[in-house]
């Protein structure tokens, strides 16, 4: 029995240290899905002789939940404008030394020293973009150039939104002419109204899965984020981008260092890397997103599938638009949840 | 027992207590804690969480889950005893190889399977491939309750096929053949030898069908579309998306009554308390 005892403990400790074999420093990443080139994971771990751990999540709120639980060592993590200024706000940052991100230079003075991060002492723009109607051309021959397109009896079934609560009721909310940040509980009721009118019309409330539904032209009409887009059309082209007349959200992604890191600088270094105009040019060309660096868009500029309003909008075009930027609503986020719960609870039937 | 063998049994108690019974009991605590304060260390309790369900959206998301799950279940009951019964009435050594064949598709992740429905039951899917190629009308099932239900009954298929079969193969071939000598036609040898003796392995079928499906919400959510909340797709959303654990615990704390209260609807018809026994492991 002793002896079988004496045995186990060697095995585990015989796995336990093959475990830890790898003896370079770890750096901890937690990005959305498809967001990244995976190559420069490799390119970076070649360069800095480190171990990148890449760890997905499929919300900010996700993001924000686990960080805020505690338990878990990340280095660096992207979320949205709305939720860097909540994590900001929550004390769950750390201030970044831009003397390690000489990279930050690059960086598009329009991306700087936004409203969630003032001071920019937080934040490294990663990619930013907008929110608009996907809409197969095939199928509308009448122009889109709003969002009351999506509660046109006309494309009943044939309506892909997305399921995401802060983007829905955006749409209702520009849609009726208020602001997507609003704090007002009757506009809030008019939107949901909205939305619940709009329930017999809508193919699916989905996200990620939007991408194959639209390439496959599963639908006409989408909500999609301006990235999604671009590699939607580049894939099937009888799809086209519309940034609608009542406005939409214009948002940036940013880099941050979250309070749980262990390896503070071996994230700047990772930003820093990110950055580089060659390295940002992979990642731009397989995600498809806009990049906020001016070195990178030099390269794409000419590229055929940057030539849109959803990868390249004009500065006239958002200058003219009544363009918004979430912010964080606060406590007022429940009324956000309760209405939008009630939106997908409503009883409907296709 | 013996003392020694009952001592076996300690590492047992020691993980459920971790894993299972320290949990719920948190669960329950956070149920009962004033989601206003924000902070649970200080915590006042009240029973808010629990009033709050009771609005007619929440109600509705739960009736709208057990419905689908009643309907899920039978579903499987319905194609799954003729289909124990086939295996059963195979040679041994053939039947360990069709349930293996049977289990197989279990060893692929049941998120990967449950997102190949997505292209094949699509609006230019391969299912409407498959009906043009013939000159059919196409058909328009997915994101429907019918699409989660088919996902349902295609994962959870074998939960009710395997106990099922363990009961029909324990079935003793000479009671049949007595009760045929004594004059019984094929249905009454069914309905009055067969069927109470497989009862207990339904029963179980039935109870392990149903937990996942009226709990479930991958399934909801890649093949409904996220137009049909469920209670699952409700309790994730307060834990991931609107961080309220409070009322989070609570609405599973109220599943967990609704899950026990069927169970032991399930457990009365089994009068002889024996479908724990036919479990397959």
């Amino acid at each position: 029995m002793k002896k079988g005892l004496m045995m186990f403990v060697a095995s585990i400790a015989l796995l336990l240290s093959a475990c830890s074999r790898d003896t370079r420093e770890k750096l901890y990443v937690y990005n959305v899905g498809e967001y990244i080139d995976r190559e420069v994971l490799n390119l970076f771990e070649e360069e800095f002789n480190c171990k990148v751990i890449y760890e997905l999540y499929d919300s900010n709120e996700t993001m924000y939940q686990k960080i805020k639980a505690g338990g878990t060592n990340y280095d660096v993590a992207f979320p949205s404008d709305y939720m860097v200024e909540k994590m900001i706000k929550d004390d769950l940052l750390i201030p970044l030394d831009y003397e390690l991100i000489p990279n930050f230079q690059y960086i598009d003075e329009k991306y700087k020293h936004l409203p969630y991060d003032p001071e920019n002492s937080y934040t490294v723009p990663y990619f930013w973009g907008t929110v608009g109607i996907l809409y197969d051309q095939s199928v509308i021959k009448e122009p889109v150039d709003s969002w009351s397109v999506l509660w046109d009896d006309a494309y009943k079934g044939n309506v892909f939104m997305y399921d995401s609560q802060r983007d829905s009721l955006m749409v209702a909310l520009k849609l009726l002419g208020y602001s997507m940040n609003t704090h007002d509980i009757e506009e809030l009721e008019e939107a949901k109204q909205l939305l619940i009118d709009q329930r017999p019309l809508v193919y699916a409330y989905v996200t990620d899965q939007v991408i194959d539904n639209m390439i496959s032209g599963n639908a006409a009409l989408a909500v999609v984020y301006s990235g999604d887009a671009t590699y939607i059309m580049d894939e099937n082209e009888n799809m086209n981008y519309v940034i609608p007349k009542e406005g939409s959200n214009i948002w940036v992604d940013s880099m941050v260092i979250p309070k749980t890191a262990q390896n503070v600088e071996l994230a700047h270094e990772f930003i820093n890397f990110m950055q580089r105009p060659d390295i940002a040019l992979m990642n731009t060309e397989y995600v498809m997103y806009s990049t906020p660096n001016t070195e990178t868009l030099k390269m794409v500029a000419d590229q055929e599938w940057t030539q849109n309003d959803a990868y390249s909008p004009s500065e006239e075009l958002l200058a003219t638009l009544p363009m918004e930027t979430f912010r964080d609503p606060g406590e007022f986020i429940k009324q956000y949840d309760d209405i939008w719960t009630q939106v997908l609870a409503a009883p409907n039937r296709r | 027992m013996h003392e020694s063998t009952k001592r076996l049994s300690y590492p047992y108690i020691v993980w459920i207590s971790i894993i299972i019974i320290i949990p719920m009991l948190l669960i329950f605590l956070y149920s009962l804690i004033d989601p206003s304060d924000g902070n649970p260390m200080a915590f006042r309790l009240t029973i808010d969480n629990y009033v709050k369900f009771f609005s007619p959206i929440y109600i509705s998301t739960l009736a709208r889950s057990l419905w689908i799950a009643v309907w899920s279940t039978l579903a499987c009951l319905l194609l799954g005893y003729p289909l124990a019964w086939v295996i059963a009435q195979c040679h041994p050594k053939k039947q360990s190889s069709l349930l293996l064949l049977f289990i197989m598709p279990m060893w692929i992740n049941m998120l990967l399977r449950t997102y190949a429905w997505i292209s094949i039951l699509g609006k230019n899917g391969i299912l409407n491939n498959i009906l043009e190629f013939f000159h059919l009308a196409p058909v328009d099932i997915m994101y429907t309750d019918f699409a989660i239900i088919l996902g349902m009954v295609y994962n959870f298929l074998p939960f009710m096929v395997l106990p099922i079969h363990t009961a029909i193969a324990k079935v003793d071939k000479n009671l049949i053949d007595a009760a045929r000598d004594l004059g019984a036609n094929n249905r009454q040898v069914f309905s009055k030898v067969v069927f109470p003796l497989t009862l207990p392995g339904i029963i179980t079928g039935v109870i392990m069908v149903f937990l996942p499906a009226v709990s479930t919400f991958v399934i909801p959510q890649l093949l409904g579309g996220g137009q049909f909340m469920m209670i699952g797709n409700l309790i994730e959303k307060q834990f991931l998306l609107t961080g309220n654990w409070y009322f989070g615990s609570a609405l599973s704390m109220i599943l967990m009554i609704f899950i026990l209260l069927s169970i032991w609807l399930m457990k009365r018809f089994d009068s002889d308390g024996q479908a724990g026994g036919a479990l397959p492991w």
